[in-house]
């Protein structure tokens, strides 16, 4: 079955193979990295970095620029100023056909799993198979096969999107972007809108596939608790910037108030309840005296 | 003041925004012209657009087409046995159907059915990223999505006209003839002499492959564009149906003036 993979890797295109750098350097590096969307300004000089083989969540509230991150890293925006670069490829220099040689060895997994609702389960995940080997369709099917395996949904190959639950859809959306063995799995947001069994499944694939595979992983989540048991390193982004990084147990003990707020839940703190606004006083009377 | 310095405002955006989704239109027209090959070379994906847009909808096209027929021969019959040419319904039939109105009613129900389904699908496919999940794995969705639909509807469309046509003419001997009883002799023979093969049909051919670009090219475009919303979905389909209509008709008028100009 290992074997099946390694085929399905050297099945791309061979220009794919002459990207694979040096694995000392680490596969994702993102330097004074700005990004705006119009006049408003997301990111203002982001430093960050993913090891090879290691687990990597970007945390941060809502509207914080932690998607616009993973899109940065996937290619699907380019920063106004700074470097991405992954595996040695500065994603600002590259042409359009090397990005997608680069895509082939990425694989995303998008908060809501963004099935294709006209094919199978089994055609979801059979289709960047499908799109980038030459591979037979017996070869297709057993490592279809195998990665619905791998993420407890073989006996689902025949179903189609819309019979599938939220955590299910997720899991073989999971099997489709990990069809080629990538390099990168990036996922963003996971664990959104599951239950607790579902979130503590995908929590396990998401390491265990990690590992299996030899990739790296970079996750956008805003899920503190189920993100720290399996990951290597957390940054927190606010305010357009990276506020603080560390390991799973580093964070724990942080004392940092943002880290602490966040990581503890905390209505107020240095992210403030109250929305910036005229004192509740002037707003109820309109400025006459109590 | 105010007020009419808006108004200029709000007329100066909408010009700009206009020019704006006018070029970015061109563009992507000409994306999905380049990236055509790719979509051409894997066939299937077009055949089943064409079987998506143009066998799901013949039963409007064929249903539609007899009626309109129907009426042709019904009001032809009328008008002409004033003048003593009742005979002729067969030529007047033909001659509408050919030139103009199997083109342009077919595009028309075109439009509404099937282009209203190609935005649907591909604003859906936007809203729910489908579409940007096919870019992260390095498929590119305007060859893999936009252009095979592209494709089916312009192959669809004049195959669509030819056979709402037919079933007008066929609608047309069913009045003229069996109803109403005008000489069949008279009126194939009439229709036959009457009716030029590259004037006349060739001329309505050319006019729904043109149509079944503007639909098609609109339908895709309004699908890719649209705001990835549930509104925007409904907006983008109403945008399909109207602009459709309206480019239908202004390239009938534009085409039937180079076409038909003081001739026989």
């Amino acid at each position: 079955m290992a074997a099946c993979d390694r085929f399905a890797t050297l099945a791309q295109s061979p220009g794919d193979l002459i990207l694979t750098r040096s694995h000392e350097s680490p596969l994702v590096e993102l330097k004074g990295v700005r990004f705006a969307y119009g006049e408003r300004e997301i990111l203002k000089g982001v430093d960050l970095v993913v090891p090879r083989g290691k687990v990597v969540a970007i945390m941060g509230g809502s509207g914080c620029g932690k998607t616009t991150l993973l899109r940065l890293i996937g290619g699907q925006l380019r920063a106004s100023a700074g470097s991405v670069v992954v595996d040695g490829e500065d994603l600002g220099q590259v042409s359009r056909e090397r990005m997608y040689a680069l895509r082939r060895r990425m694989g995303m997994l998008f908060q809501f799993g963004a099935l294709f609702t006209d094919m199978s389960v089994f055609e979801n995940v059979a289709f960047p198979l499908r799109e980038h080997t030459d591979l037979p369709p017996e070869l297709i099917e057993l490592l279809v096969t195998m990665k619905l395996n791998a993420v407890g949904l073989r006996g689902a190959a025949h179903l189609s999107p819309s019979e599938l639950s939220g955590g299910m859809a997720r899991r073989v959306a999971l099997a489709r972007a990990i069809a080629l063995d990538p390099m990168l799995i990036m996922y963003d947001e996971p664990f959104a809108g599951l239950d607790p069994i579902s979130l503590g499944i995908i929590g396990q694939l998401i390491r265990r596939l990690n590992d299996a595979l030899g990739a790296s992983t970079v996750m956008v989540t805003h899920d503190v608790h189920e993100s720290l048991a399996i990951v290597d390193h957390v940054y927190f982004v606010s305010e357009g910037g990276i506020v603080a990084q560390g390991s799973p147990d580093e964070i724990r003990a942080s004392t940092d108030p943002f880290v602490h707020q966040f990581v503890h839940a905390e209505a107020d703190g240095p992210v403030p309840f109250h929305m910036a606004a005229p004192p509740i006083r002037e707003a109820l009377l309109g400025g006459r005296a109590a | 003041m105010s007020g009419p310095v808006a108004a200029v405002r709000r007329i100066g955006n909408l010009v700009t925004e206009g020019v704006w989704r006018l070029g970015f239109a061109a563009r992507f027209f000409m994306l999905v012209l380049l990236y055509s090959g790719q979509s051409l070379r894997r066939v299937h994906l077009t055949i089943r657009e064409i079987y998506f847009s143009g066998v799901l909808s013949l039963l409007i096209i064929v249903v539609s087409g007899l009626f309109v027929g129907l009426v042709l021969g019904l009001q032809g019959y009328e008008t002409l046995q004033r003048f003593g040419s009742g005979d002729a319904v067969g030529v007047l039939v033909a001659l509408s159907l050919t030139r103009e109105l199997g083109p342009v009613m077919a595009a028309l129900l075109f439009a509404s059915r099937a282009g209203s389904a190609v935005t649907a699908e591909v604003g859906l496919m936007k809203t729910t990223e489908q579409l940007k999940a096919m870019d992260m794995m390095a498929v590119n969705p305007i060859a893999r999505v936009v252009a095979p639909r592209f494709w089916g509807g312009v192959i669809a469309m004049p195959l669509l006209a030819a056979i709402f046509t037919s079933m007008g003419i066929f609608g047309g001997w069913l009045i003229g003839v069996v109803v109403i009883g005008v000489d069949p002799g008279a009126f194939w023979s009439q229709m036959q002499s009457a009716v030029d093969f590259r004037y006349d049909i060739m001329n309505g051919m050319i006019k729904s492959f043109v149509f079944g670009i503007a639909v098609s090219l609109i339908a895709v475009f309004e699908g890719f564009d649209c705001h990835p919303t549930a509104e925007g979905i409904s907006r983008a389909i109403t945008r399909t149906v109207v602009s459709s209509a309206l480019a239908i008709l202004a390239i009938d008028f534009v085409l039937t003036s180079f076409m038909f100009r003081g001739t026989s």
